[in-house]
């Protein structure tokens, strides 16, 4: 193994540091993609199994799951980190604590975000979702989901000390969540009509714009503040 | 050299939701220094060391480094200072190599001494195996590791002799005694007697304290 | 750091707070009073009744102040928590909490009655209408802070924490109720479209304006109340409020 370059800076050593631990904890990246297709299952079972009243929920439901997905796996973003210690080196680092935190939030995009990305097109089978709609469904995925990371991670922060915080963590997220799923699900509905999608594209991208200039500072007070506690 | 003292605490008090865990400590550290904080449990011994590392902020009272308050030099301070607290920070899933390679990165020092630094607390066998697979002590001994690597000026060790075996309390004490003859300081807490001779700063739950 | 007139600082200390506020109160009381009645026995009896809703209108007296006082109650508890994290002012602290429950009763109290509303006006109790959804959101935005404040056991932590949701609750506020609208227009269904104020009858206007300010005096008295009684709480092991538990007043 090379050593490490003096000269590294913090930002990607946590970015590495935190994909080399997703890797060994495989299973866990697993569980909210599997949630997802079994979720996806579940709406045949429950609703109807008719493709033409399939394809004309798919694009909210999709999101809607792509969302609860996410938020499965917001909550153990500090969590280890706060358990084990490395939050507290983190915090006392000479580099400011808002990079460590959109490295961590990074990955965690990279980790969840993309992959759920990545597989929505065999939800959009499962479901019936009509082809045009397909591309603008990734697209709309990548983009939002990178912003409900973001958003997640305020979430997250504040409530890292709290014993079982998770279903708190739900409840104070899912507001903020909301905008990202008009927006999402509308880009996509209005791609299966045969409508332009630049808008709604364009303001998820100033979404994910707007939580990229907020989102880190807010966690990372958050986490001190969870420090302190 | 300066002829001021590295850290200077004075009157801090420290109140949790409006419950004096301490009140009115004042010392003073200054190079060469190994101060031992000692106490009763909950006399807040682990509180002022966080206090000291930045991550809690005393309710009264002023903390001054080299003359300046920490507000003014906070980044210079936490560059400065090197703290293991009771969660040393050290990934389980990580080897001990890998840990090291992120906590320097945080706290940028002498990276390229690694292996060095894991020969000297006897892990060089175990650079590369994962940390869930070492001892209590051994894990203590990867965030000690550090210690070898550190330029920091200041220490703060929180109970550091933690699970360590007799031999590695040797070891640990002359590595502090070697930083403070370098004219750096160690703050320390530990109910272990240390053969080296201390400074001590006594903390009374509630009370004054004698430094 | 900003300086602050010497006011800002005595005012900020609780037990100065404390005290000036108690003179307040009976006034604030007295005002809410006279104005909530008169603009109920007004609007209730003596505005004329509207030409296509009858009586059924007349909820706008009470729906359409706890709509204002719930928006505008959401940006009093951001301020105060912007406030007690900037200055490290614990009476601001004091005041979110307060201010929190609240707001949340208020913004129930317009969503009740919205629903009440919907009834004979709609037909039905809830419909996803733009305004409404946002009063929703509003709402779970409040129950967030709320829930936070009550999970963390440290009284300190708490209340950063709920002031840092707070106010990017505040930030996101905006954004929240454009994409509504946007959300609603996009699926806008066949109903009837209210319009108010614009429209209205100054004989309808007048009462409603009265109600508007009896309902701000109202929120400021039970305001007052809770952060006195939060205070209070927090300052239980001071000797002013041993003294104060003694003598009564």
């Amino acid at each position: 193994m090379a050593a490490v370059s003096p000269e590294r800076s913090a930002f990607s050593a946590i970015v590495i540091r935190d994909l080399t631990l997703a890797f060994r904890h495989r299973g866990e990246i697993a569980n909210p993609l599997i949630f997802f297709v079994m979720v996806a299952t579940l709406i045949p079972l429950g609703v109807t199994p008719e493709a033409r009243q399939l394809a004309e929920i798919a694009p909210g439901i999709i999101w809607v799951m792509a969302l609860l997905a996410t938020l499965l796996s917001t909550e153990t973003l500090f969590l280890s980190d706060f358990r084990d210690g490395s939050l507290e080196q983190m915090a006392l680092s000479s580099e400011s604590l808002w990079v460590l935190v959109l490295a961590k939030i990074l990955v965690h995009w990279l980790i969840s975000g993309l992959p759920l990305t990545l597989l929505s097109p065999l939800l959009g089978v499962m479901l019936s979702l009509p082809a045009e709609g397909f591309l603008t469904m990734v697209a709309s995925l990548a983009l939002g989901t990178a912003a409900l990371s973001l958003i997640g991670a305020i979430g997250a922060a504040l409530t890292v000390a709290i014993p079982r915080g998770g279903l708190l963590l739900s409840l104070i997220v899912m507001p903020l969540y909301m905008p990202v799923l008009i927006f999402g699900a509308s880009a996509v509905q209005q791609a299966v009509d045969g409508m332009a999608v630049g808008g709604a594209l364009a303001v998820l991208g100033a979404l994910l714009a707007f939580s990229l200039l907020i989102s880190p500072f807010a966690a990372a007070g958050a986490l001190r503040v969870s420090l302190h506690g | 050299m300066t002829i001021r003292p590295l850290l200077e605490c004075s009157r801090l008090s420290f109140e949790r939701d409006d419950w004096p865990v301490f009140a009115g400590v004042s010392f003073v550290v200054e190079e060469g220094d190994i101060l031992q904080i000692t106490g009763a449990n909950g006399a807040g011994k682990t509180t002022l060391l966080r206090m000291l590392s930045t991550t809690l902020s005393p309710s009264e009272g002023r903390i001054l480094w080299q003359g300046r308050p920490l507000s003014e030099c906070l980044a210079e301070y936490r560059s400065d200072c090197l703290y293991l607290g009771h969660q040393p920070g050290v990934k389980t899933a990580l080897t001990p190599r890998e840990n090291l390679h992120w906590l320097l990165a945080v706290h940028p020092r002498h990276a390229d001494r690694i292996d060095h630094a894991l020969s000297q607390v006897g892990l060089f066998r175990h650079a590369d195996s994962p940390c869930g697979s070492l001892s209590a002590g051994q894990l203590r001994r990867v965030a000690l590791a550090r210690l070898y690597l550190s330029e920091a000026r200041l220490w703060i060790l929180d109970e550091p002799f933690t699970a360590i075996d007799r031999a590695g309390v040797g070891e640990l004490e002359t590595l502090m005694d070697n930083h403070a003859a370098r004219g750096g300081a160690v703050v320390v807490t530990t109910h272990q007697p240390l053969t080296l001779s201390p400074k001590q700063l006594d903390l009374e739950p509630y009370g004054r304290c004698i430094a | 750091m900003a300086r602050f007139p010497e006011w800002f600082h005595r005012l900020g200390a609780p037990k100065t707070f404390y005290s000036m506020t108690g003179k307040w109160l009976p006034w604030l009381a007295g005002a809410a009073a006279i104005l909530l009645c008169v603009g109920t026995v007004w609007g209730l009896g003596f505005a004329p009744q509207d030409a296509k809703q009858g009586n059924s209108f007349r909820i706008i007296y009470i729906h359409v102040p706890a709509a204002f006082l719930a928006l505008a109650g959401y940006y009093v508890m951001a301020v105060a928590g912007a406030v007690g994290l900037i200055w490290k002012m614990k009476l601001a602290h004091m005041v979110l909490k307060a201010a929190a429950p609240l707001g949340a009763a208020l913004t129930f109290v317009a969503l009740f009655t919205g629903a009440l509303w919907g009834k004979p006006t709609w037909g039905t109790y809830w419909v996803w209408d733009a305004r409404i959804t946002s009063m929703l959101v509003l709402f779970f935005l409040y129950l967030g802070v709320i829930a936070l404040h009550y999970a963390y056991s440290s009284t300190e932590a708490a209340s950063k924490a709920s002031a840092v949701l707070a106010l990017v609750g505040t930030a996101n506020i905006p954004i929240i109720y454009k994409s509504v609208d946007w959300w609603y227009t996009l699926h806008q269904p066949a109903t009837i479209k209210l319009t108010q104020a614009p429209s209205m009858h100054p004989d309808m206007f007048k009462p409603l304006l009265v109600m508007i300010a009896g309902f701000y005096c109202f929120y400021a008295l039970v305001l007052l109340m809770g952060t006195r009684t939060e205070i209070l709480h927090r300052e239980r092991r001071t000797r002013w409020v041993a003294d104060l538990a003694k003598t009564g007043y």
